[in-house]
């Protein structure tokens, strides 16, 4: 097998989670991922950087994820009723589950753009360049969606106000 | 001024919650924590935060791959299945655990009447409606049941609907404790659907309904995607049993239900 086919063999479990977030539905999210998966091998190419593999991979993913949500606005006779369900902690999660429904809802009520940052750095541990490498966005704005997304759901886990004690960035 | 001296900023804050920070900056935001407990607070509820979500949505990486996707991966030709719901049979595949043959694998749709004769129809049909009750019913949160476990007449309802002796299994040996159950449309008539939860959350269906024209197949199964279902067809009830299980623990709850439910 070659060395492409055994890295992207590898990157099948992150890429299943993250197409679950973003369709919600798990047999729809494992169709994005083969689309995904083909499309990398016709392009394997364009991919030159071998530390940047996943976000690359997740750009790729997230841009066939968007085309398709385009293409599908553009019929809506063929929108299936996207509920949008929400995410559910993973029936093997060995968290609470008091906990974990509380925090999931936390995440549901950010921005869609803080909760994306959110997901790409504290559950899949991409790195701040390579989270703005996968949206396509410069670095600060990681930065400060990240943070604001941090302080929203700390606020609402503890029902305290937000951005209670920020700090000022210092230059 | 040098690099350990510098007044730390808020990249660095999350930086250090993430393990990404400047090992040459551990030492000065270390400081600053240990004099700023509010943020030190803070930052401790974001770790915290991020453990749970991790926890909460990983799980994918502890499935199995499906082959598909492996297929994909080094690059072969990956047939896309078939959706279980909108076109029923031809996403399964069918598992017969025959009396005495040991188990054999088919397509269902290619050809039905060996794994059962005169059944797969009325086979498939219960599988669908069991699958879609169990799609649309186990993720309800306030009202998962339509009348509670706890409710008398719960048995003898459900019974005098689908107009036969009904009983709900007892699976507390696995661990589901029973929920309740609610009367759905069958084919021709009514069905009834048993909901168990265990510990964890995790929800299994069990639909009977009385629509098997007296015949009997062996035990199938058909899973999709996360969801498991064996059903079977004893001459006076049709059963079906879905849940998010892998197919041994499902075989295992089917085979109890089987005994407890013997005609």
């Amino acid at each position: 097998m070659s060395d492409f086919a055994r890295r992207l063999e590898q990157e099948i479990p992150a890429l299943r989670r993250y197409a679950r977030y973003l369709l919600r539905d798990a047999e729809r999210a494992d169709d994005l991922v083969q689309d995904c998966l083909e499309r990398a091998i016709t392009k394997r190419r364009l991919w030159h950087n071998p530390d940047r593999f996943r976000p690359w991979l997740f750009a790729l993913m997230r841009n066939l994820h968007l085309n398709q949500v385009r293409w599908r606005g553009r019929r809506p006779s063929e929108v299936p009723i996207d509920t949008a369900s929400p995410l559910t902690p993973h029936p093997e999660s060995q968290v609470d589950r008091v906990q974990a429904v509380e925090a999931l809802a936390a995440l549901e009520d950010l921005e869609a753009d803080q909760r994306e940052v959110l997901i790409l750095v504290a559950v899949e541990g991409l790195q701040y360049k390579e989270v703005a490498e996968t949206l396509g966005v410069p670095l600060g704005t990681v930065m400060s969606r990240l943070s604001r997304g941090r302080e929203r759901m700390r606020a609402a886990m503890t029902g305290g106000a937000p951005g209670a004690a920020t700090l000022r960035r210092i230059k | 001024m040098n690099a350990a001296a510098r007044p730390v900023n808020e990249e660095e804050l999350q930086a250090w919650v993430d393990g990404w920070l400047d090992p040459a900056r551990r030492g000065a935001v270390e400081r600053f924590l240990a004099e700023n407990p509010d943020q030190a607070a803070r930052l401790g509820d974001f770790r915290r935060h991020g453990d749970i979500l991790r926890g909460s949505l990983r799980g994918p990486d502890r499935e199995p791959v499906p082959e598909r996707l492996l297929r994909a991966a080094r690059g072969g030709a990956a047939r896309r299945p078939a959706r279980w719901l909108p076109t029923a049979m031809a996403a399964m595949l069918v598992l017969t655990l025959g009396l005495g043959g040991g188990w054999t694998l088919r397509g269902a749709l290619e050809k039905p009447d060996e794994v059962a004769p005169g059944a797969g129809a009325a086979g498939g049909d219960l599988l669908v409606r069991a699958a879609a009750a169990h799609r649309v019913y186990s993720v309800e949160v306030r009202h998962p049941v339509e009348v509670r476990a706890e409710e008398a007449h719960l048995i003898a309802w459900l019974s005098k609907r689908v107009g036969t002796p009904l009983s709900a299994p007892d699976l507390r040996e696995f661990g589901f404790r029973l929920m309740g159950g609610r009367l759905l449309p069958a084919r021709d008539g009514a069905a009834a659907q048993f909901m168990y939860e265990d510990a964890a959350g995790r929800r299994i269906t069990c639909y009977i309904q009385a629509d098997t024209k007296g015949v009997e197949t062996a035990f199938r199964f058909a899973e999709e995607d996360g969801l498991a279902a064996f059903y079977w067809l004893d001459g006076a009830l049709g059963y079906a049993l879905v849940g998010p299980l892998p197919r041994e623990e499902m075989l295992g709850i089917a085979r109890a239900v089987y005994r407890q439910t013997e005609p």
